[in-house]
């Protein structure tokens, strides 16, 4: 497990690697600059401040220095927030997306864990013909038409919660419902689905029959092989969850890192750009090896898999 | 008609949800095709009667009017065509390359597939979102490169998907046949494999367009995507959203629209699944 669990991380390198050249070439090639956007700039205060942040350098030249500065943990300054680093700048707004993210995730888990599963106990009855369509809307209605409507709805029309901003407790409830109901719903409909096809299988039978009781087999033997195909889909949906979603954060102005991601590209902040993409590609290899440690856990097929 | 297509074909009537989904598209697109007869009003004109300023829906106007008096039933439609367009031709896109990346890659097989296999995985790490805000900030508000982009960031899974499928179908003996009759490569691959794929194919084409509609929605709400005076769902749900407490229908009648067509493509597409692959009946 332990060699396994090297061997990953040991491969975050070449995709870190080709994330950063390809970000870095994709953005540099392209015409523009971080200046261009301001258009009251003199000439020659664009051409000091090209030459201040090394950009009139050839390319090549300022990937490696970009390289050997982030290989040091330094992710440059930021172009457009002279005062912060881009490491600043992840350090403030990455534990607010952290905290909104948990929230959603807690919520996903509970109400998605809880209707799906129910569902599948009560298959083709009237809870489960409820469920599900309700799961389908979840899925279906966008975040940035959830998040809206229920800031209109249980902001503005009832007043129970603030419409934006990230100062009291309570400021939490809405964005993390936004941000997790999609989720939720996609987990209701996965461990329903997967509940359905370990249920009728004979070792549950062989359960029953060794006189366990109900909840012993739901919980110990069917549910630890239904939440395989649960697990494998919280990896990425975790990480972009935490991450921040860049709806979310527009919609009740949480200052997270989702809103920075959209920011960087509208100004073209180059290394605030390359620095969000690079923690963005090691938060989902963390997450994927995250989930490859848990289903080898849960299923001790893969085990013999993962450990050679 | 072959017995084996009608079986298919049944089984996807009997889906009441699906043909709901269906008759839904239908009328949806219908409706958006037609936009320029469909309603009395222009996309870009306020209502001559009423002036500028928001009404709420009457019957003069099912959607009521948008701030500067413009017909919203009329800019939802208008909005349809744009989105559902963006739907298809972003899809089409992602199709071509995905088939092709991952046949060339599941017959192939051997050292190849690894490789291949290898630079999808490295871009599933990518921030998509991030790359297609990058590219259309970068290379300007282009309805085409929108195009061009959603379909480049959706064709990896499509990829996994068909070489799955071509890996299995190259062992079968039909292939063995046309490879010791000495066709090439390329033939084998088009003419032999992928059309013993086409289920799969059709129905994760058809699960696409809802991503690629909601993706497209997503960069409009942004600010990136179509421009004004055009529109699209994701535009009228933005500025929708910016006025919500004076005007609530301006979002929720956009909102309701593009979560009623994301509905029915995902029924249509759930209810392919379903007829073509009856094993399948009971995943989620």
């Amino acid at each position: 497990m332990l060699r396994f669990t090297i061997r990953r991380l040991l491969e975050l390198i070449p995709v870190l690697l080709a994330v950063v050249t390809v970000t870095f070439f994709l953005i540099r090639l392209a015409p523009g600059g971080p200046f261009t956007a301001e258009r009251n700039y003199p000439e020659d205060a664009i051409q000091r401040m090209n030459e201040f942040y090394g950009l009139d350098d050839p390319l090549p030249i300022q990937y490696l220095n970009y390289l050997a500065c982030a290989i040091r943990g330094d992710l440059g300054p930021s172009i457009h927030n002279p005062t912060r680093t881009v490491n600043d700048i992840i350090a403030q707004n990455f534990p607010v997306s952290l905290e909104l993210g948990l929230y959603a995730m807690v919520f996903a888990l509970l109400f998605g864990l809880a209707s799906g599963l129910s569902a599948a106990l009560r298959h083709n009855q009237w809870w489960d013909h409820l469920v599900m369509p309700v799961a389908m809307t979840g899925i279906c209605v966008p975040s940035f038409v959830i998040g809206p409507v229920l800031a209109l709805v249980c902001g503005l029309h009832y007043g129970w919660f603030n419409v934006a901003g990230w100062e009291e407790p309570s400021d939490r409830v809405l964005p993390a419902i936004t941000l997790g109901l999609g989720v939720a719903a996609y987990i209701a409909r996965l461990s329903r689905g997967s509940m359905l096809e370990v249920l009728p299988q004979d070792y549950i039978r062989t359960a029953r029959a060794k006189g366990l009781n109900e909840g012993q087999i739901l919980i110990r033997h069917a549910l630890k092989n239904a939440m395989i195909p649960v697990v494998s889909f919280l990896g990425p949906a975790a990480a972009g969850i935490i991450t921040g979603s860049f709806v979310v954060e527009t919609i009740f102005q949480i200052p997270g890192l989702g809103r920075m991601f959209v920011m960087s590209a509208f100004n073209r902040d180059y290394p605030l750009i390359l620095g969000l993409v690079a923690f963005y590609a090691v938060i989902v290899v963390f997450f994927n090896l995250l989930v490859d440690l848990c289903i080898a856990w849960l299923n001790p097929r893969t085990r013999a898999h993962t450990v050679a | 008609m072959n017995p084996e297509s009608k079986e298919v074909l049944h089984r996807f009537l009997r889906n009441r949800l699906a043909c709901m989904g269906v008759i839904l598209m239908i009328v949806l697109a219908g409706f958006s095709l037609l936009a320029p007869v469909a309603t009395p009003y222009t996309y870009d004109e306020p209502d001559p009667l009423l002036g500028i300023g928001a009404t709420p829906p009457s019957a003069r106007h099912w959607f009521g009017t948008d701030v500067l008096g413009r017909d919203l039933f009329t800019r939802v439609l208008y909005g349809g065509r744009t989105s559902l367009m963006v739907g298809i031709c972003a899809t089409a896109v992602s199709l071509v390359i995905g088939v092709t990346y991952g046949s060339v890659s599941g017959y192939c097989g051997a050292r190849t597939d690894t490789i291949m296999m290898r630079i999808v995985d490295i871009l599933y790490a990518l921030p998509f979102t991030i790359f297609v805000i990058i590219l259309t900030v970068v290379f300007g508000r282009n309805i085409f490169l929108l195009f061009a982009v959603i379909g480049a960031v959706e064709w990896l899974t499509m990829a996994r998907i068909i070489r799955g499928q071509v890996l299995a179908i190259r062992q079968q003996e039909f292939v063995q046949a046309a490879v010791v009759l000495g066709y090439s490569k390329a033939r084998i691959i088009f003419r032999h494999i992928l059309p013993n794929a086409l289920g799969p194919i059709i129905v994760y084409t058809t699960l696409t367009i809802p991503q690629v509609i909601l993706l497209e929605s997503f960069i409009s709400f942004l600010g990136l995507g179509v421009q004004l005076p055009q529109s699209s769902w994701g535009l009228l749900i933005k500025t929708g959203a910016e006025s919500m407490e004076s005007y609530p229908w301006l979002l929720i009648y956009p909102g309701a629209v593009l979560s009623l067509a994301l509905f029915a493509l995902n029924f249509v597409g759930d209810g392919l699944r379903d007829a073509l692959d009856p094993r399948h009946t009971r995943r989620a």
